[in-house]
């Protein structure tokens, strides 16, 4: 399948999970300050391994930054 | 010349911390010895951003979200729990009420907090607050459980509305994101804190001490600084002076100003003025 994350297309096996994605990001369940929503959903991260990805899934991977 | 190290005279900045510390703020239920939100955008560096949280004496920290940057090295997160603070992420960089919808939920999802700034723009340019997507996502949020502390105008009318849709501050501009323009409209800012059972947090504008000040003496609650420390020559120091602006203008706020007057009004009394005689007068 095929799937933008963060804004990349990228190619994934069909069983692909949200943690296959999250991998090519070297992000793990451990990883503090970490969030993740596809097409908008927000993604627990205590679901990360089980979710599956769909063909044309949106993700989007985001993490804590300084800012006001 | 050297940059400061100096504190406020020792008996001064006790007396002053120790007025602080007896007058806490309380948010959303949730109680801060500091008055003073701290910004962590625009450091040079997250060691120079620790320094300005631990000398601001900040309890509340803003946070933003970005894409993960995989080479990314060094992690606010680890700063900030060494600071042993409390996080305040924001939805910088939303121009929609859905897309702050969503950051506001991965925030809660990221730092396990439901507590979010709430942040709207209208353009790049000048960084206002959209006026009706901010509702519309205060609402939302508040909805789902989120503490929503909104930035938004000057406007009296807005905060009115905010408040309505159950917002747990307002957050008011003193002049636009940056700027250091200091507090354009403080009638409005007045205004704002008359007509509202809500803290006040003025937000953005401040562009040193005396600001803070003026923000405090108005009758807002606390203020929020970023740039004007984090950009400042000497960030420390400027935290130090922000911090200690924050608590005397509090403290004079308090204290009862006496009212403006075109004329002036003699503090020595004419009774008892002594009439020399002689010479040629």
């Amino acid at each position: 399948m095929t799937i933008r994350l963060n804004g990349e297309e990228r190619h994934l096996d069909a069983a692909a999970t949200v943690q296959t994605a999250l991998d090519l990001l070297d992000v793990t369940p451990d990883s503090r300050g970490v969030a993740v929503a596809v097409d908008r959903e927000v993604v627990p991260r205590a679901r990360w391994h089980e979710t599956p990805l769909h063909d044309g899934a949106q993700v989007e991977v985001v993490m804590a930054i300084q800012g006001g | 010349m050297s940059t400061v190290e100096r504190s406020p005279t020792p008996a001064a900045a006790t007396a002053l911390g120790a007025a602080a510390a007896a007058d806490p703020l309380t948010i959303a239920g949730r109680t801060f010895g500091s008055r003073l939100l701290l910004g962590t955008g625009g450091f040079q560096s997250l060691e120079a951003m620790a320094e300005a949280i631990r000398v601001s004496g900040s309890e509340l920290v803003t946070v933003a979200l970005r894409r993960v940057d995989p080479a990314a090295r060094g992690s606010i997160m680890d700063v900030i729990a060494e600071a042993g603070v409390e996080l305040l992420p924001n939805t910088a960089g939303c121009y929609t009420a859905r897309d702050a919808v969503t950051t506001a939920q991965l925030a809660r999802e990221a730092f396990e907090t439901n507590w979010v700034k709430l942040e709207v723009i209208g353009d790049d340019r000048t960084l206002l607050p959209d006026a009706i997507e901010l509702v519309e996502a205060a609402e939302i949020l508040v909805d789902d459980g989120f503490v929503v502390l909104p930035y938004t105008t000057d406007d009296p009318i807005l905060a009115r509305r905010l408040e309505d849709v159950g917002c747990a501050a307002i957050m008011p501009l003193g002049s636009p994101i940056g700027s250091g323009m200091g507090i354009n409209n403080p009638y409005n800012v007045a205004i704002i804190r008359e007509r509202t059972q809500l803290p006040v947090v003025l937000d953005a504008g401040v562009g040193t001490a005396s600001d803070a000040a003026l923000a405090m003496e108005l009758g807002c609650d606390a203020v929020l600084c970023a740039s004007a420390i984090s950009r400042a020559h000497d960030p420390r120091a400027m935290s130090l002076a922000i911090r200690a602006a924050v608590e005397a203008g509090r403290l004079a706020r308090s204290a009862g100003r006496i009212p403006r007057r075109l004329h002036a009004e003699a503090s020595t009394p004419d009774a008892g003025i002594p009439h020399f005689g002689g010479g040629d007068g």
